[in-house]
Order: C-alpha cells, then sequence, then structure tokens
C-alpha cells in the first residue's frame, strides 16, 4: 500500500444514495483473478450505454471530471456485496477518497486496508459538496481534516490504526503476523477447540 | 457483568485486546471460502511465501460462478466464460497448493456456502465465522459471530486464522407475536429492513430476540440473518436453544458423542443475560406483519403485498430514480405488475423447508404462460432430499426447471440471468440495479410469494392459494 498523508483534487458528485457495490462493479467482472485493471469496469452500467458508447449523463463522463480523485457520494455509500473489487477499481480508475454522510461498514474497512479513504461528514458539508461538482478539497490524513470552500476546514472521523497504517504505508498482515506468539498460546490455553 | 450472546462470542475470541491506537486481534473458527473472492488473498500469500496457517479449519466450495445446469459438470462452466473458467481452476489449484480440502463440483457435499457450513455441522453455537461474502450473516442463526469481510481479510485470516477488529455495537431486535398463515421469516426481515432502512444495522450487531424468533425453525432463522447485512448490519444473532441443538445433532461437523453433551452445556450459556444492555433497542409485532414485497432497488423499499407503491417527496432523487428502474408507478399496488421470472434459491431461501413451501403451492397447478421459473436448490444434499419426496417432480409438472444447486439468478455471474427490463420475483435477497442481470428487475419476496406470482403471472399474495388448497 502507498503511503498517504495529503491528497488535493477536485471532486466529482454522484448524489444517489445507497450505491452499492453491484453498481460500483457488477458481478460478472468478478470472474478476474488478479486486482489489476478493474477501472475499466467501474460503474460499467451507469458509465456506459448499452452499444458500449460513453452514458454522456454520468458523472464521471461529463467534462471536468477527469482527473478527479475525490468521489462525493450520497448516503450508505458501498453498501451490500463485501467484493474488496469494488474498492480495487475505484483505485485503478484514481478515486483515492470517497466523501459521504455514511459508508458501509464492510466497504469502509476494505478501503482503509487498500488506501482508499472513506470520509464521513456532517449533513452541512454533505450538502455543499453534493451542490458544487468540481470544486477543490485539502484532505490532510494526520490531522484528519477535510479542508473545503476555500477556507471552511472539518475533521473527520478515522481509526487510529488505520491512520497510522494509511500515513506510514504499513501492510497490516505484517503487523498481524506479529502477533502469531499470542495467537499460538491463545490456541493453546482455550478451553473448547473448533 | 452480565453480557449479550455477541459480548460472550466476542470476549471468548479475543486473543490480545483493543486499544486506542490498535483493533483487537480476534480468532477465527472458520473460516468458509468460496472461488470468487479468494485468488487475490492466496495470489498475496504467494508472494509473501506464506501458508495457510490452519487449513483445518477452512472450509472450501464453489457456489458463485458456478452453472446449474441440470448434470453441470466442468465444461459447462466454459458456458459462463474463459474467466470463470480460470477462476475455478484457479481454486482447485489454491486449495490443492495450500493443503486444503475442497468440496468441488463432484462433491455431495457442494453446495452455497452459507447453506453448507449449517448443513455439515460445521456452522456451530459460540463460534467466530468468516468468509469474503457478505451474507456470512446467515451463520449467526446458531449463536455464531459470523461476518462477511474483504479479500485483504480473507488473506489474514489464512495466513494467521485471526483478523484485526474493533468491537461493534449492539442492537437488539424485539420481535413480539406469531407470523400469520402465509407470512413468513423472509416477510419478517424485509418488515425489519423496512422498518430500520437499508443502513440502520451500520456499525452494529443485531440480535434478533423474543416470541416469534424462538418459534423459528433453524432454516426460517438462517433467513432473517442472513439479511442482517441489508440493512447494513456487521452481523445478525439468534441465541441458540434446544431447535438449535436437534438441527446439530449427528451432523457430520457437529461434535460427536463424547463432546456433545459438554458442547451443549457450553452453548446453553451463550443466551445473553436477563440484564445485559444492548446499545439500541427496536421493536416489532410479528401478528400484524403481511406477505412483504420489495418494490424499488433496495430491500429497504418494501411494502405489505397489498399495498400501493409509496409516493415520494417531490424532493428525493433517488427515489425517483429507483421508481424509473423499476418501470413501477407510485400508488400503484405491486399486484398489477406482471411477472417473467420466478427464482426460487439463493442463501436466503433454497433450504428445503423453503422448497417445501414454494411446492405446496405449485402442487397441482401450471406457472402461468410466459414465465420462467428457476428452482435451485441450496446444495446437492437438499437436492437429493427434494427429490426423494417428490418435490422435483412437483415442480417440474408445473412447468418450472429444477436445478444443480449453485448461488445461479441471486448474482448474474454464473449464466443464470434475467433479461434487461424484465422482472423477476425472486427469494434471494438483493434487487439492486443490475444485481441479477443488466436491467433485470427485481421484486424481492418469500418463496410463498414467489411461487403464487408464478401461477398467477402477477405479483401475487400467497395466502388465497394456500387456503384453495
Ligand atoms: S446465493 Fe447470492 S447472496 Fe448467497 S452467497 Fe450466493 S451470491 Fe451471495
Amino acid at each position: 500500500m502507498q503511503p498517504m498523508s495529503q491528497l488535493r483534487s477536485r471532486t466529482v458528485v454522484l448524489a444517489t444514495r445507497d450505491i452499492d457495490t453491484d453498481q460500483i462493479i457488477p458481478a460478472r467482472f468478478l470472474t478476474a483473478t488478479s486486482r489489476a485493471g478493474f477501472g475499466a469496469q467501474l460503474f460499467y452500467d451507469l458509465r456506459f450505454n448499452k452499444d458500449g458508447s460513453p452514458n454522456v449523463e454520468f458523472a464521471l463522463n461529463q467534462p471536468g471530471a477527469d482527473g478527479c480523485e475525490v468521489l462525493v457520494a450520497g448516503n450508505n455509500f458501498g453498501c451490500g456485496s463485501s467484493r474488496e473489487h469494488a474498492v480495487w477499481a475505484l483505485l485503478d480508475y484514481g478515486i483515492r477518497a470517497v466523501i459521504s454522510t455514511g459508508i458501509a461498514d464492510i466497504f469502509r474497512n476494505n478501503g482503509l486496508k487498500n488506501g482508499l479513504l472513506p470520509i464521513v461528514v456532517d449533513a452541512e458539508t454533505h450538502q455543499w459538496l453534493l451542490q458544487h461538482p468540481g470544486t477543490e478539497v485539502a484532505i490532510d490524513v494526520a490531522r484528519a481534516t477535510l479542508q473545503f470552500a476555500g477556507d471552511r476546514c472539518v475533521e473527520f472521523p478515522i481509526d487510529q490504526f488505520a491512520r497510522y497504517c494509511l500515513l506510514e504505508g504499513i501492510d497490516q498482515l505484517g503487523f498481524l503476523r506479529q502477533r502469531l506468539p499470542d495467537i499460538e498460546l491463545y490456541e493453546r490455553h482455550r478451553t473448547w477447540t473448533p | 457483568m452480565p453480557a449479550t450472546l455477541f459480548e460472550k462470542v466476542w470476549r471468548e475470541h479475543v486473543v490480545t485486546p483493543e486499544t486506542r491506537d490498535t483493533p483487537a486481534v480476534l480468532y477465527i473458527d472458520l473460516h468458509l471460502i468460496h472461488e470468487v473472492t479468494t485468488p487475490q488473498a492466496f495470489a498475496l500469500l504467494r508472494s509473501q511465501g506464506l501458508s495457510v496457517r490452519r487449513p483445518d479449519l477452512t472450509l472450501a466450495t464453489m457456489d458463485h460462478s458456478t452453472p446449474t445446469l441440470p448434470g453441470a459438470s466442468f465444461k459447462d462452466v466454459a458456458i459462463v466464460g474463459a474467466a470463470a473458467v480460470q477462476q475455478i481452476s484457479q481454486m482447485r489449484k489454491n486449495c490443492a497448493d495450500f493443503g486444503i480440502s475442497l468440496l468441488d463440483h463432484d462433491s455431495d457435499q457442494r453446495g452455497i456456502v452459507h447453506v453448507i457450513g449449517p448443513e455439515l455441522g460445521a456452522t456451530q453455537p459460540g463460534k467466530t465465522i468468516v468468509c469474503g461474502d457478505s451474507h456470512t450473516s446467515t451463520h449467526g442463526a446458531f449463536g455464531a459471530l459470523a461476518f462477511g469481510i474483504g479479500t485483504t481479510e480473507v488473506a489474514h485470516v489464512l495466513a494467521t486464522q485471526c483478523l484485526l477488529q474493533r468491537k461493534p455495537k449492539t442492537l437488539a431486535i424485539e420481535v413480539a407475536g406469531r407470523l400469520g398463515t402465509g407470512v413468513t421469516a423472509k416477510d419478517l426481515i424485509l418488515a425489519i429492513i423496512g422498518q430500520i432502512g437499508v443502513n440502520g444495522g451500520t456499525g452494529h450487531v443485531i440480535e434478533y430476540r423474543g416470541e416469534a424468533i424462538r418459534a423459528l425453525s433453524m432454516d426460517a432463522r438462517m433467513t432473517v440473518c442472513n439479511m442482517s447485512i441489508e440493512a447494513g448490519a456487521r452481523a445478525g444473532m439468534i441465541a441458540p436453544d434446544d431447535t438449535t441443538f436437534d438441527y446439530l445433532a449427528g451432523r457430520p461437523r457437529a461434535p460427536r458423542a463424547e463432546t456433545w453433551d459438554d458442547a451443549v452445556a457450553r452453548w446453553r450459556d451463550l443466551a445473553s443475560d436477563d440484564a445485559a444492555q444492548f446499545d439500541t433497542t427496536v421493536s416489532i409485532n410479528a401478528s400484524q406483519l403481511e406477505p412483504m414485497v420489495t418494490f424499488g432497488t433496495n430491500p429497504g423499499m418494501v411494502v405489505a403485498i397489498n399495498e400501493p407503491v409509496p409516493t415520494a417527496d417531490g424532493s428525493d432523487a433517488s427515489f425517483r430514480k429507483a421508481l424509473e428502474y423499476m418501470r413501477l408507478a407510485a400508488g400503484k399496488p405491486l399486484t398489477e405488475a406482471s411477472v417473467d421470472v420466478v427464482f426460487v434459491g439463493s442463501c436466503t431461501n433454497s433450504r428445503l423447508s423453503d422448497l417445501q413451501e414454494a411446492a405446496a403451492i405449485l402442487d397441482g397447478r401450471r406457472i402461468a404462460d410466459g414465465v420462467r421459473m428457476l428452482v435451485v436448490p441450496g446444495s446437492q444434499q437438499i437436492k437429493a432430499q427434494a427429490e426423494a419426496i417428490g418435490l422435483d417432480k412437483i415442480f417440474r409438472s408445473a412447468g418450472a426447471e429444477w436445478r444443480e444447486s449453485g448461488c445461479s439468478m441471486c448474482l448474474g455471474m454464473n449464466g443464470d440471468t434475467v433479461p434487461s427490463g424484465k422482472l423477476s420475483v425472486s427469494t434471494s435477497n438483493r434487487n439492486f440495479e443490475g444485481r441479477q442481470g443488466v436491467g433485470a428487475r427485481t421484486i424481492l419476496a418469500s418463496p410463498l410469494t414467489a411461487a403464487a406470482s408464478a401461477i398467477r403471472g402477477r405479483v401475487a399474495d400467497p395466502r388465497p392459494y394456500l387456503r384453495e388448497h
């Protein structure tokens, strides 16, 4: 995972709420066995018409959306399936942070483990961001702040450990493997065995 | 300290406790794996030269991209596409290389991962169970703490048998009363999601409690817990009781004779203490419920079968978008909508009792002209049991297709899909846009409602069909 401390980008806005992971990456693309290349299929059925041409109405296809690394989405983003492919697809496409009033648990977890930052903000900030697509925002991971509308700044909640891993680019598996002696001890001392 | 069911299971599995700076290390007793969410996890293990720490606590099968054509064999996978063939070969190779026994296509114990765990007795009260699949919540019906994880976490569990976790909050859902005739566990969970919303459970583990829950069979409890994730919850749990123990007794992976009594004694202690506190409590009365159906594009957009589709407040663009996608008009009852496809299956409703319910309605009747109906058992064992009591004949003579087990039309990745624009009444758990195929329009319902709708050719209240019989 690449370390991430600051991010400055224009935003792209998908105002719909409850955007599920089936919309982010439809199931028929999940037969791949590597992590690479899912960006091409991100939001496939929304981004493309039936004939494969880009759907010009869709937010990511609008002028100015190119190169945006921050997605502002409606409440409860990433609900549904646990497929990490949704996070891989967003990252592969170039999205590095998602801002909403609510982000589904498993998606948030998957995001943090891959360097996609889930940012939950208050309703007022959210409204402002929804109404100003293409606005420039600045994210500071160490301070857990989101700066927008020039000088407005809000803090967002982030798990201490996840923040540390993001800042250092730490692989959590390495951390977990350091606990192996504790894990072995646990296995030896439990009163029943699964 | 009085503790909830969840807290009891949680604290017993904490290897190192959480601190402000680090999450808890939580031990996992059973890791279920399938072909779709594991290849990248095994790749991570290979790249770091790691082995699978506890293959004996890992249960592997293939269900998602696996075709369900009658007598399906490996060559049928080619119908789904070269990538699916490759994915299935990769699963075989991964299991072989890492010493995991795989319930492969030729195994009579194969099936949907959340159906076979309980069926084999691997799912047990008090266990921690994970799978790279959000419907792992199903196993909570046994009083296990069971939840879905991403592929990176699958690699964590493969390598260490543990996960890094923050303790979730608890939500009690108290269900009073009894379900009426023709109203099932599926209707109950749809009503619950309708009440608390698709993010009503976010950050929480739900415990379903109360008279109505105690009265449910294990199959029905699994249906309820299965859809906990559709309310955004991490997991759903039900305290184990005699219904649970009777179900598990004698199953191949359940505790054997010598250890059975000890296990049951331990399991009995798992129920939440009377004085235990939940972070939130919600109440619902089962006796007033009707059969429920969804009208929109998430499982919280739900109405009683004879109610009209609700009218959105004008400013709600997401609601309008959902109705547009479904091509349903606000204010009209769903029972006017004509049905193209009916699917009875998925880890929500593919167990023997679900098939029996559908068969009870179909027995001696024909499905309407123009309707395609698929009945897909949750496992090969359920398929055999259903055939032993003649259910396959009832389905076939009603005009339905009878398939091999698998995820099938629950998600469009194994060759079984709903064509674009067609309306499907489905016993699965997700009515998301495109879930059953590009442009597919899905109405979620119970097996009874699905079967009645197949006969009527329109969305139907199953109760008159039960009475006529
Ligand atoms: S039946 Fe559907 S919900 Fe269940 S595991 Fe398969 S794809 Fe997932």
